[in-house]
């Protein structure tokens, strides 16, 4: 049987638009099994309640959900056939306590030791012993292998995490992540929060992403609720969500040149950006758009001054573009660090099933503006290459801001007139929500109470399956293109450290 | 060279000095009661801080990255930090300032008071952000300390969420300002 029939066979729940179905522990069982045998069908994302764990599966183009009950606070691993189930499955033991059976890594993730009783979303959480344990890291045997230990504070002015290099000479030999480190324990806090409420968190996963996020959280609330919010708010988040991958791929573009010691277009690239951040600011009130997408619509109309700040600022960026991609083709010493650095394999892609430009600079076609698809989205352009370095990381990023500056000029030449914000009928239900942000998509689950507030939640951030590839591309690369292959990737640690 | 070779360059570079404007923000002034405020400070501590410049190591604490995104705007090239005297350093051994973003979560805090032990005194302690502030969002979460001052003696706050770069501008100069009255009575 195929993944999807053991998964059909189940009892189906009432969840939209995606369906979900409980299955019996021989069921899972078998779903195992069958994911062990088959590669077409990705595992999107892994979590649980209390007593139970759900997994998301995208297969023969669908997204479908999967549940287990984990009796004894016990339930059969995905990992053993999906490898980006690993921190997953260890995510939910340190937050719920349900160990995988089988799983081929037990070691803790989140929890380091540090909070005043865990598991913090059991039942029934016990104090922690102290001190704190060391963390384990994998070994690597070889002759003159040594150890680089970074972190968890870095250099720049970036988020914190524990990277451990063991190094040969100057070639990386393995890269181990360890993070958890901005765990914010955001999942307790929007248990028990009406919808409204806990969309503040959801836009505060990552907050470079805050529409994305924010949006998806809405898409699920509503979805939950079968309400649809008014056109002119779906078309008023589809400019902010653009805005978002504008002013983040500008960034990324720029901070990889600038780690390959080229100032140049970082400093324009930052110009630009800063443009778009005081557009958004004049259009939506908040410069990162942050709170500005609620569950039922928008909360900022676009005024016509809003509208020409917007023009403004992106003329300028279309302008730059033909510039900026010359000097960033044009100069030898730059492509050298760029070209054949931090490959990551389309096999290794697919079977991790990594979204964003870090799929589809491996090859793997998956963008949720166009499967699942969304409204407003018509026919979003999918760029896709099939290197898998540096290079074609950065490539995948242009292409997208060249598309987004062209849809946010559609969707502003063609706004839907009428109210932004409609109040959310008060009632139970249960759905999901899939929006793509810069960095790939973001994956939220909810049900809602009779109440109307938040009972069980779990949004994914899409960097969940590009970590652990960032640790593969640096492999057999020098320590000194470690920077370059992050900045290319520039994974979220806040998006998945809760 | 020729007068003609030399005009070529030079004209073009008068007129676009002349007809477009420059891309640096002009600098904001911060509001005076704070650095009173500061400089008061600083006297009670009977700290002497020397010349005009201010060496920065930004620690995210638990941010949500929102205040990372906005510090690394306020590093770019529309405002020019370091016509204050103001930089971003890679070490705290060789900070003036620790820049704190986030609402301490437990799992940083450590690494947080290791960071301060780190910086050579006199430091100042910013925290930035609401997080920074008092958890702002976060507060009550069983994984946070609650602010950075729940952690770290802190001298400055800088609300908002995130604060703007103009905001964490007028922060930093803020401190810069006390500084020269503490000096100037030496
Ligand atoms: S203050 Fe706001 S932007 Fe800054 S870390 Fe906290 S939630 Fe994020």
């Amino acid at each position: 049987m195929t993944p999807l029939a053991i998964i059909e066979a189940g009892a189906p729940q009432d969840c939209r638009p995606h369906p979900r179905f409980l299955l019996t522990r021989p069921a899972w069982q078998a779903l195992t099994a069958a994911l062990a045998v088959e590669e077409a069908t990705d595992l999107l994302s892994l979590w649980a309640e209390p007593g139970m764990v759900h997994a998301a599966l995208w297969t023969a183009g669908r997204l479908v959900l999967a549940s287990c009950p984990a009796a004894e606070g016990r339930y059969p691993a995905l990992s053993p056939a999906r490898p980006g189930a690993v921190r997953f499955e260890r995510m939910i033991r340190d937050l719920w306590g349900l160990t995988a059976t089988d799983g081929i890594d037990a070691r803790p993730w989140l929890d380091h030791g540090r909070w005043p009783a865990a598991p913090p979303l059991a039942a029934r959480p016990a104090p922690v012993p102290y001190p704190p344990p060391q963390p384990e890291f994998l070994a690597v045997e070889g002759e003159g292998v040594h150890q680089i230990p970074v972190g968890p504070v870095h250099a720049g002015i970036i988020e914190p995490g524990h990277f451990r290099f063991h190094v040969q000479g100057e070639t990386v030999a393995r890269l181990e992540v360890r993070l958890g480190y901005l765990h914010k324990g955001t999942l307790s806090l929007m248990l028990g929060k009406p919808a409204r409420v806990a969309a503040r968190f959801a836009g505060r996963l990552s907050g470079d992403a805050t529409v994305a996020h924010g949006w998806a959280f809405a898409m699920a609330v509503e979805a939950a609720l079968s309400f649809t919010p008014p056109p002119r708010a779906l078309a008023l988040r589809a400019v902010m969500a653009e805005l978002e991958r504008v002013h983040n791929h500008l960034n990324d573009w720029g901070f990889v040149c600038n780690d390959a010691a080229f100032a140049y277009p970082h400093a324009r690239c930052g110009v630009l950006r800063e443009g778009v951040l005081r557009a958004a600011r004049e259009a939506f009130g908040h410069r990162l758009m942050m709170d500005r997408v609620a569950p039922g619509g928008v909360t900022d109309d676009l005024t016509p001054a809003g509208i020409a700040a917007i023009g403004a600022a992106l003329g300028k960026v279309a302008e730059d573009i033909p510039a900026l991609r010359a000097i960033y083709e044009g100069h030898a010493s730059l492509q050298d660090r760029v070209v054949g650095t931090g490959i990551v394999a389309p096999s290794l892609v697919a079977r991790f099933a990594a979204g964003g430009p870090v799929g589809r600079a491996s090859g793997r076609r998956f963008d949720a503006r166009a499967t699942p698809g969304y409204a407003p989205y018509a026919a979003a352009r999918v760029p896709v290459l099939a290197a898998g370095d540096v290079d074609a990381r950065v490539r995948i990023r242009i292409a997208e801001l060249e598309e987004s500056l062209r849809l946010i000029e559609a969707l502003l030449a063609d706004l839907p007139a009428g109210e932004i914000l409609a109040p959310l009928p008060q009632r139970g239900g249960e759905g999901v929500g899939v929006t793509e942000s810069f960095r790939g998509e973001c994956l939220h689950w909810v049900a809602l109470d009779d109440g109307g507030l938040v009972r069980a939640v779990f949004p994914r951030d899409p960097s969940w399956l590009q970590w652990p590839l960032l640790e593969a591309a640096i492999e057999g690369n020098i320590v000194a293109d470690f920077p370059l292959c992050n900045k290319s990737f520039n994974c979220s640690y806040s998006g998945v450290d809760l | 060279m020729s007068g003609r070779p030399l005009q070529k360059l030079l004209w073009p570079r008068l007129a676009r000095g002349l007809f477009s404007r420059p891309l640096t923000d002009a600098a904001p002034s911060p509001p005076p009661e704070i650095a009173a405020a500061l400089a008061e400070r600083l006297e009670q501590a009977s700290q002497r801080r020397l010349g005009r410049s201010l060496a920065i190591r930004q620690v995210d604490a638990g941010s949500c990255n929102g205040c990372e995104l906005e510090i690394n705007a306020l590093n770019s090239v529309i405002y020019d930090l370091e016509r204050f005297g103001l930089r971003f350093v890679a070490s705290p051994r060789h900070a003036d300032v620790l820049l704190v973003t986030g609402p301490v979560t437990r799992n940083m805090r450590e690494a947080l008071l290791r960071t301060r032990a780190c910086t050579p005194e006199p430091c100042w302690v910013v925290a930035a952000g609401d997080c920074a502030v008092d958890g702002g969002v976060f507060k009550g979460s069983y994984a946070i300390e609650g602010g950075v001052g729940d952690a770290l003696p802190v001298d400055l706050v800088i609300p908002g969420c995130p604060p703007t770069p103009t905001q964490l501008l007028e922060g930093l100069l803020a401190l810069l300002d006390a500084q020269q009255p503490a000096r100037a009575k030496k």
